[in-house]
């Protein structure tokens, strides 16, 4: 009785809630989010339960979709091998974080100072770039890799952390992701600081930037992402230069014998950049709102 | 015309003096941008017209390396043709899907609507999260399709899925569009949130009677920069497929099945040391993506009007 009642009391509520909306598309429609959710999950679901199945169940016939017996041993495991390289394994920690946490920081700053004055000044030349930075947003890196190195050997920059630092400074899609988000701050509110004497360093710093803070946090998870996927294999040679994610992707490469620990390893690679993105959500789905591209 | 080139330094001057500290913030991210994206499409192009090999000085050669390209070649008409057969089918795919899922996402309560577009952009976040395709269609029986198909007695001895030319470039696309919902299917989801919603009920009112109509009628049109900002990722993303062949299916892949024009351009850049031909293939890809790209500009233009 009780759910007969509940049942109707949605329908009830249903068709105030979902007007316009027919109850077999629903369905079906749901029926097509979870065929595709599945699709989407089953392989992220593979590398979350192979880091915790010891090595028999890795590799049992036919391959099963939960653990029998969970274990850290994988873990323990890439902890050992961890504390056994030739370069102390805090070194690849640190270089990552050098890198990953100058770099993003320097994008955010070079990018955002870029981006005020294209978004809200009118000035010769402010076209034209800003049409050249959508042309940039089509263009991709790996066309321009050979004459990158030619250019950075003739900077003297192979080989060291500035190679992989400077040209991420760089970030077209910062730039624009930025500039589209900090046309809507308000004209007002600069006018009238400038009024109080502010010059454009000072209005840069203190209405623009508090006001763009999810545009710039995004601008860091992008940023984020494409450091931490970087291993650096192209500009770094000296191994005491070389990021966590060559080390780990190295570890991995002995083959079958680390089977166990290579999915411990895919499990961390994966959780860094979600879990980021899991603390960022709302402001990157804030800022990719003003992604548009206008005509 | 010196009376013209003066008048305009003047008024460059003048632009300089009243908007110099714009310029200066500028200055960082223009130089930068020159440097790593400007000056190697111009250099690329200059190498292109050359033999450069890295061991002697460069001749220059012409049209000569487009020739050899576009007559001599036959692994680049393989590359060229995979290329476009993965673009047509992930390109358009992977922006529907990322649209339609997004579309779909975007009536649920909230909390679902966070942990449904986390499952499907995760995929294309983690770098190398994609090797698990690698184990799903190992070519041994551990492999996991191959080990269902076995367990089901559907097969009697595994499928070499990586090693059979016919079935390389279908398990590549598969592994795209798992990876296609990217930064565009973000766009969506913030561009859907964006929608006025007082626009529905206006166009309630005005007599649409479905939700295909609302979509049509309401939805697309006030998504349209959105809409142009993922069409512009998405190409992109789908002309330059190389790392995922060649992690999956190895390099160089079973009879070129999985060879795409970035896995060409490797090929001569990295191993064979070819620049000036390498070059030609970068810069012959650089101006196909700017194409693409304007063609299909040029069509989403169109939607709504």
């Amino acid at each position: 009785m009780i759910v007969f009642k509940a049942i109707k009391h949605w329908f009830a509520r249903r068709k105030v809630t979902r007007r316009n909306r027919a109850l077999g598309t629903d369905i079906a429609l749901i029926i097509v989010l979870g065929i595709f959710g599945l699709f989407s999950l089953i392989p992220l679901w593979f590398i979350i339960i192979n880091a915790f199945k010891p090595l028999n169940e890795i590799f049992i016939f036919p391959p099963k979709f939960y653990v029998i017996n969970p274990t850290l041993k994988n873990f323990k495991d890439l902890f050992t091998l961890i504390g056994n390289t030739s370069i102390p394994f805090s070194r690849y920690i640190f270089n990552t974080l050098f890198m990953t946490v100058l770099g993003t920081f320097g994008a955010v700053i070079v990018s955002s100072m870029a981006a005020f004055p294209l978004a809200k000044y009118r000035f010769p030349g402010q076209a034209f770039m800003s049409s050249m930075i959508v042309y940039a947003l089509m263009f991709n890196g790996a066309v321009t890799a050979i004459p990158n190195y030619i250019i950075m050997t003739y900077l003297g920059l192979v080989d060291s952390y500035w190679a992989i630092i400077i040209p991420g400074l760089g970030s077209t899609l910062g730039l624009y992701l930025l500039k589209n988000n900090m046309i809507y701050i308000p004209d007002s509110l600069i006018e009238s600081a400038k009024m109080d004497g502010a010059s454009e360093w000072k209005v840069y710093w203190s209405i623009v930037m508090p006001l763009s803070k999810p545009a710039w946090i995004t601008l860091i998870i992008f940023s984020f992402q494409g450091f931490w996927g970087n291993d650096g294999s192209t500009f770094l040679y000296t191994e005491k230069l070389k990021p966590l994610t060559y080390a780990l992707g190295q570890i991995t490469a002995a083959g079958i014998v680390r089977t166990g620990v290579s999915s411990a390893i895919s499990l961390i690679m994966l959780a860094v950049p979600v879990a980021v993105f899991i603390i960022s959500q709302s402001n990157v789905i804030e800022t990719m709102a003003a992604s548009g591209l206008k005509e | 015309m010196s009376k013209r080139k003066k008048l305009q330094s003047m008024q460059w001057k003048n632009a300089w003096r009243l908007h110099k500290s714009k310029y200066l913030m500028i200055l960082p991210f223009a130089i930068i941008f020159l440097c790593f994206s400007v000056l190697p499409v111009v250099v690329a192009l200059i190498l292109s017209l050359t033999d450069f090999n890295m061991l002697e000085l460069p001749h220059f050669v012409g049209l000569e390396n487009y020739k050899n390209l576009v007559v001599n070649d036959d692994i680049f008409q393989i590359a060229l043709k995979n290329t476009f057969y993965f673009a047509i089918v992930t390109g358009p795919f992977g922006y529907l899907l990322s649209f339609v899922l997004a579309w779909l996402i975007n009536e649920l309560p909230p909390k679902w609507r966070a942990l449904l577009t986390l499952v499907f952009y995760a995929p294309s976040i983690s770098g190398g999260a994609y090797m698990i395709w690698g184990l799903i269609f190992s070519s041994d029986s551990y492999g996991y399709i191959n080990a269902w198909l076995l367990s089901w007695n559907i097969i009697d001895e595994p499928i070499l899925w990586f090693q059979t030319a016919e079935y390389i470039m279908p398990i590549l696309i598969i592994v795209q569009l798992w990876m296609s919902l990217g930064v565009s299917f973000l766009s969506f989801i913030a561009g859907l949130q964006n929608v006025d919603k007082s626009m529905y009920e206006a166009a309630a009112i005005d007599g649409t009677k479905n939700r295909w109509q609302e979509l049509w009628f309401v939805t697309l049109p006030a998504m349209k920069p959105s809409l142009m900002f993922g069409a512009v990722m998405q190409i992109t993303g789908s002309l330059s497929v190389s790392g995922i062949s060649t992690a999956l299916a190895g390099f160089p892949s079973t009879d070129y099945a999985g060879h795409t024009i970035l896995t060409h351009l490797s090929d001569y850049g990295s191993i064979r040391y070819e620049m000036g031909y390498a070059s030609a293939i970068a810069t012959f890809l650089f101006f196909l993506t700017l194409f693409v790209n304007m063609l299909v500009q040029k069509l989403l233009r169109k939607v709504g009007e």
